[in-house]
């Protein structure tokens, strides 16, 4: 039980690193991978909490998270290709066309 | 967490505090005793006795990209596969092969995003 | 009927989306140049099918795949408008494409795809299929904000809607692991349970409602997270705006409606102050932030929003006919914005460049059945009696004083009255205002016409006749009894 504990902490851990890499960062790369830690940390949690409630249904949401997370990159990733050949750069703040 | 928890760590703790202490000293020996005539053909990169050309970090090609995102788009998908085979049959019970048909419906979707990038000119690697 | 074909039923219209979608893509990967076109009408066709489909999904109301999927009248009637503006979308858009120059395939399976997964959102009935859902709309969107590859906007505002798209998503994420690790379910009907049975919510499960919350705030555009709005509304090409401000929107609400009704209903006063106070920010941050916008698409985003708040005046009323009230609401909004999108994507000129309201001025006189559209469309959005808006902002007044909130219904009638001026604004420039130069708008195209007449129609038919659509609202309402 007090691994389970543990891990749920390291997620919370995990997650805050993330929303803080996502607020304060200003490299796209960074921030998307600020958004990947933060999807971590919730398998992290499913993880956890599958084995505090000897439940195997936790693991399996994991599955559908990676899976997820990864077209969800995929995406991003061309997304932020095209950014980067239309502007030459990848700092947020030079994405500034609309005013925010 | 229990001390006898943290204690079955505790060989692996020395051995990286070693490892650490006798790479530092050597290092710093050489720092220390070596001599030091520096020039410019010594500070050049070593491409086999050739003269250096370029910046070793060059760019990637986006053609990189497109087939490591492409790769993990189908790599990751498989995922499911294993819990799939796990399960199989649970999944079929008798003779009945319903859970063999849904996964290769499953395949099937794949497939067809497989096709589209092929038609698409996606994994040519020349264009 | 064996339990499989049963399941497969109860999900029929998620499934033919997905199945024209998939076509579409296959028959793109052979078709060649010159017949895409092809493509297109398979479009309609697949979004036509679907929404036949619901038809099938409601001979089989019950809980499928093992509780996952909940069909009911709720879940239908949100899969009905869901397609419904999935065919407006397609039909007010070819011609936009075809005069951009944007590829047609990718579009309409993008469409049908985004369509499947906010369909799922609707029907889900546990946590992480919501989840999948939610995605399966959601990547789809990105890709379409960002359908103008070569223009620059466009791409800021796929950047923009994806990173905080997937932000929104990991807070819902983590929200439905802390709900999952305080009950070792999340299954909304399981929630439901323990609520009834008297179990009070620990920290564990507040906070992880909390990150619901906000997870799903992002999508709905809610105030205090509704800053990507209009960025976002902005850059994506015009006939994508028009889906992204009713389609998603309606998808997250119903999200919302499930998610609080069913699960959390039994402990209303966890979610209500939060539900109350992010109705006024919405409604005043929309209303005030719209009065001084000079971009059209800038201004309908902000409005928007201030919509999103009247939903959400609904929802804080916490009853039957606030839920029937918000469905009623929902499908005006929707159909009325989609309408307004529509005009603008017409009148837009290669490149999006007639944008701007003073750009609107004599349209009246040029081409009056458009203006007279918008007008109906502007009227509507601002409630005037005949139309539907007002009927609709009139059942969320009613619902929101029965359930005692004097407060909110204050709120409600003030921002109608803020929101009259901007709406007003631009009937004006559009009859009374010469333009500087000279111009001739384009002849109204068969899609783009076809749209406006039928959204229009709904306007003053929903406004004039409510009784079957309140029916059906109060009907679907009933559900989460």
């Amino acid at each position: 039980m007090d691994l389970a504990a543990d891990c749920v902490v390291l997620s919370a851990i995990l997650f805050g690193l993330g929303v803080v890499g996502f607020v304060f960062k200003r490299n796209i790369i960074t921030i998307f991978m600020s958004i990947e830690l933060m999807l971590n940390a919730v398998n992290l949690a499913f993880v956890a909490f599958s084995r505090q409630w000897h439940d195997l249904s936790g693991q399996v949401f994991v599955f559908f998270v990676i899976v997820v997370a990864a077209a969800e990159a995929a995406v991003g990733m061309a997304i932020i290709v095209l950014i980067a050949r239309n502007r030459h750069s990848l700092n947020v703040e030079r994405v500034n066309l609309l005013k925010l | 967490m229990s001390p006898s928890y943290l204690s079955d760590y505790a060989p692996l703790l020395i051995h990286i505090l070693a490892a650490m202490i006798v790479a530092g000293a050597l290092l710093s020996l050489s720092v220390l005793v070596g001599y030091r005539r520096p020039s410019r053909e010594k500070s050049e990169a070593y491409e086999c006795g050739i003269h250096p050309t370029g910046d070793a970090r060059e760019p990637f090609s986006v053609k990189f990209y497109l087939v490591a995102i492409l790769f993990i788009l189908f790599d990751v998908e498989a995922i499911f596969l294993y819990p799939w085979a796990y399960v199989f049959r649970d999944l079929n019970p008798g003779k009945s092969l319903a859970g063999f048909y849904e996964m290769l419906l499953y395949i099937v979707i794949l497939l067809a995003g497989y096709i589209y990038l092929w038609r698409k000119g996606a994994l040519d690697w020349n264009r | 009927m064996t339990p499989a074909l049963a399941d497969a039923y109860s999900l029929a219209p998620v499934i033919t989306a997905c199945g024209f979608g998939i076509l579409i893509i296959v028959g793109d990967a052979f078709l060649p140049r010159g017949g895409k076109s092809l493509l297109a009408r398979i479009g309609v066709v697949g979004a036509l099918a679907s929404l036949a489909a619901v038809t099938l999904a409601s001979r089989h109301t019950d809980d499928a795949y093992s509780g996952l999927i909940r069909t009911d009248a709720f879940s239908l009637f949100l899969e009905s408008l869901i397609f419904v503006i999935t065919v407006l979308v397609m039909l007010g858009s070819y011609d936009y494409l075809v005069r951009e120059g944007l590829p047609l395939g990718e579009y309409h399976a993008l469409l049908l795809f985004a369509a499947s997964g906010m369909a799922v959102m609707a029907s889900a009935n546990e946590l992480l299929t919501a989840f999948v859902g939610l995605e399966i709309s959601s990547i789809a969107s990105y890709v379409l904000a960002g359908y103008r590859r070569t223009a620059s906007k466009s791409n800021e505002s796929a950047l923009k809607y994806f990173l905080l798209g997937s932000f929104a998503t990991a807070f819902f994420l983590y929200g439905a692991a802390m709900v999952y690790g305080a009950t070792g379910t999340t299954r909304l009907d399981v929630l439901r349970e323990m609520f009834v049975a008297g179990r009070a919510p620990g920290p564990l499960m507040l906070l992880g409602c909390a990150m619901i919350l906000v997870g799903l705030g992002f999508k709905a555009a809610v105030a205090p997270f509704q800053v990507w709005t209009p960025d976002v509304y902005e850059g994506a090409p015009t006939p994508v705006t028009a889906l992204f401000a009713s389609g998603p929107k309606a998808a997250a609400f119903a999200l919302l409606v499930r998610i609080l009704v069913t699960g959390f209903g039994a402990a209303n006063a966890t979610w209500f102050w939060a539900i109350w106070v992010s109705a006024v920010l919405t409604m005043f941050i929309g209303n005030l932030a719209a009065l001084t916008q000079n971009n059209v698409k800038r201004m309908l985003a902000y409005s928007s929003i201030a919509h999103a708040g009247y939903l959400l005046v609904a929802l804080a009323a916490r009853s039957e006919i606030g839920i029937a009230a918000l469905l009623y609401y929902l499908v005006v909004y929707a159909l009325v914005t989609l309408g307004a999108f529509t005009i603008i994507t017409h009148l837009g000129e290669p490149g999006e460049r007639r944008l701007e309201i003073d750009a609107y001025a004599g349209l009246g006189t040029r081409q009056p059945f458009t203006a007279f559209c918008m007008t109906i469309f502007l009227l509507s959005l601002l409630g005037l009696p005949i139309t539907a808006g007002f009927l609709g902002k009139f059942y969320i007044f009613d619902s929101a004083l029965k359930a005692q909130l004097p407060g909110l219904a204050v709120m409600l009638a003030m921002n109608s009255v803020i929101g009259a001026y901007y709406y007003l604004r631009l009937v004006r420039v559009m009859y009374f205002t010469e333009p500087e130069q000279e111009w001739t708008p384009e002849p109204v195209t068969a899609g783009v016409g076809a749209v406006m007449f039928l959204t229009a129609v709904a306007a003053l038919g929903f406004g004039l006749f409510p009784g079957p659509l309140m029916t059906f609202a109060t009907i679907s309402a009933q559900s989460f009894r």
